[in-house]
């Protein structure tokens, strides 16, 4: 977890999709005008407020049971320039965005912000973890982010309740087509393409 | 006691996970004479496409927000995540009439606009606001006295302070004077405001399953019969899962967690099947039988765990695969 003198050493806690080990920065690796465009996203204007008190990381509930998850270095990361390590790095998407670390930071940056900027971002470069696709296509589909099972639904009208409110999935199509990730959503193959939403669900045996 | 009308927002997780919530939250408010209409039509409050794209989440948040403004309501909700969300989006477009155009360019095509003339409540605010301690306490005909509970508030309904301003997340004050007014003792215990760790259980299961374990330890150490949860993916957590941190790191918890509700139910003389405790995993028999009968004798003999369920965890976990962006456009929306 130190950095040694003469070789700056990147903390382990922080893994790659290649890397899980310290590895040397590289001058290569160094983008310094990352920093300066993070300043500009809405969510990240604070980050230059940020003196890596570690206040975030000592409160925040992931980083107590994980060895690799630490909201200050990714800051100092994104200080450091090093745009590809905070953005590649798959401990990102542990953050549970409880906000302990933004409503007890004694600089008011928005911690959970930054992180979530640096999410977008990383979708952005091409990455996205399996579990967050895959509700996204089912938000897309059905207008519910998991897909409600016939059981459950069956189960509605055992106990009297109303029927569960009309989602317009077209509607979501329409609103996000010109938002980035969504562009190229092509409102009719997409119609065509697209899986129905499913009845049941096979997983479902609740 | 006076009559009040609401659109009540369902969300996604109460009708994937939370339909004992749903079914109990429904129950007491009818009983305190409050009138819930349906939402016309509803998409997820845009919560979960935060981490995709900021502006994606604004615009679904807005999008409920509008039709809500059409049926000339205030949202009432029962999980803390779509209120935050439609909060926040809300406090963020009325202060900014620049961002507040832009997300109405992006609904214009549906007809719909987004205003700011209505405002969200998540029910533990309702509970606290509109009907009040007092009219709370007159409808209490059965005291839960005897009964020990802890409580646990969960994130979003506390955090940031900044947009939750009903109660104070370091301490909060709200669940515990709701879960006093049933006539329950409500105990201190360690890491009250500690996260439930659900949404990072899609990444890492056994970071989400150890601080579940760490919630229960503190609360079984602080003597607790019950865990009161107003969250459905807290209580997902807790209940769906608790025979799952079990078998992980061997250890026996059988502590019961009933959504608000319930409890609140209870005490205005609802039955458990009224309020559907048969809809929960970890068997809250121990408290029902010592609630009915009366004496103070805890119930020695553990009763059985509910059948084995398969957990939302195991659902959802995918061991942290990523899979690369165009792949997934390409298969679902590719042009
Ligand atoms: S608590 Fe705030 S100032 Fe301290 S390290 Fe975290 S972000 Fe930086
Ligand atoms: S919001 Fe994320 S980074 Fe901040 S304390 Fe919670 S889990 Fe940790």
């Amino acid at each position: 977890m130190l950095s040694k003198l003469g070789e700056i050493t990147v903390m382990t806690e922080i893994s790659t999709f290649n890397q899980g080990k310290e590895q040397p920065i590289k001058a290569s690796e160094i983008d310094p005008t990352f920093k300066y465009e993070l300043e500009k996203l809405p969510g990240a204007e604070k980050i230059f407020l940020c003196f890596q008190c570690g206040t975030c990381t000592s409160d925040c509930p992931i980083a107590r049971f994980s060895d690799s998850y630490r909201p200050r270095t990714l800051i100092h990361l994104a200080h450091l320039g090093l745009r590809d390590r905070v953005l590649n790095s798959d401990t990102l998407w542990l953050c549970s965005a409880c906000f302990t670390c933004t409503d007890r930071c004694p600089q008011n940056v928005e911690v959970d912000s930054i992180i979530r900027v640096f999410r977008n971002l990383a979708i952005e470069k091409g990455y996205i973890p399996q579990g967050l696709r895959d509700q996204t296509q089912t938000l897309l589909e059905t207008g519910y982010v998991s897909k409600v099972p016939e059981s459950r639904i069956k189960k509605r009208e055992t106990y009297g309740l109303p029927p569960l409110p009309k989602t317009n999935p077209q509607t979501i199509k329409k609103i996000l087509k010109n938002i980035p990730f969504f562009d190229r959503i092509n409102q009719t193959t997409a119609t065509a393409t697209l899986p129905q939403p499913q009845g049941d669900n096979k997983n479902d045996s609740q | 006691m006076t009559h009040s009308k609401w659109l009540f927002f369902l969300g996604c997780a109460i009708p994937t996970r939370g339909i004992s919530y749903e079914i109990s939250a429904r129950k007491i408010l009818t009983k305190l004479n409050v009138e819930l209409i349906e939402m016309p039509e509803f998409n997820c409050c845009g919560l979960p496409l935060d981490p995709i794209n900021h502006e994606a989440m604004q615009i679904l948040a807005a999008k409920n927000l509008a039709l809500a403004e059409q049926q000339g309501l205030n949202i009432l909700t029962l999980c803390p995540g779509c209120a935050s969300t439609l909060k926040k989006v809300n406090k963020t477009l009325k202060a900014d009439p620049q961002q507040k155009d832009e997300i109405n360019q992006h609904l214009k095509e549906t007809g719909l606009t987004y205003n700011g003339t209505i405002e969200t409540k998540h029910l533990l605010q309702f509970l606290k606001e509109d009907i009040g301690l007092e009219t709370l306490k007159n409808v209490i005909t059965h005291p839960l006295t005897n009964l020990k509970v802890a409580e646990h508030n969960g994130c979003h309904i506390l955090r940031p302070k900044k947009i939750i301003t009903f109660d104070d997340p370091e301490d909060p004050q709200t669940l515990k004077t709701l879960i006093e007014a049933t006539g329950a003792e409500c105990l201190d215990y360690t890491d009250k405001t500690q996260c439930c760790g659900l949404p990072s259980a899609a990444i890492n299961e056994k970071i989400a399953l150890q601080l579940a374990r760490d919630k229960l330890n503190h609360i079984k150490k602080a003597g607790a019969q019950a865990l009161i949860t107003i969250c459905p993916s807290c209580h997902t957590m807790y209940d769906t899962n608790q025979p799952r941190v079990e078998k992980t790191f061997d250890e026996t918890y059988r502590i019961p967690i009933l959504h608000y509700p319930q409890l609140l139910g209870l005490a205005m003389g609802l039955t458990p099947q009224e309020l559907a405790f048969g809809e929960l995993r970890v068997n809250p028999e121990k408290i029902t039988q010592q609630l009915a009968t009366p004496t103070t004798q805890k119930l020695d003999v553990e009763p059985p765990l509910r059948p084995e369920l398969v957990s939302e965890i195991e659902k959802t976990i995918t061991n942290g695969k990523f899979t690369k962006v165009e792949n997934f456009q390409k298969e679902y929306m590719l042009e």
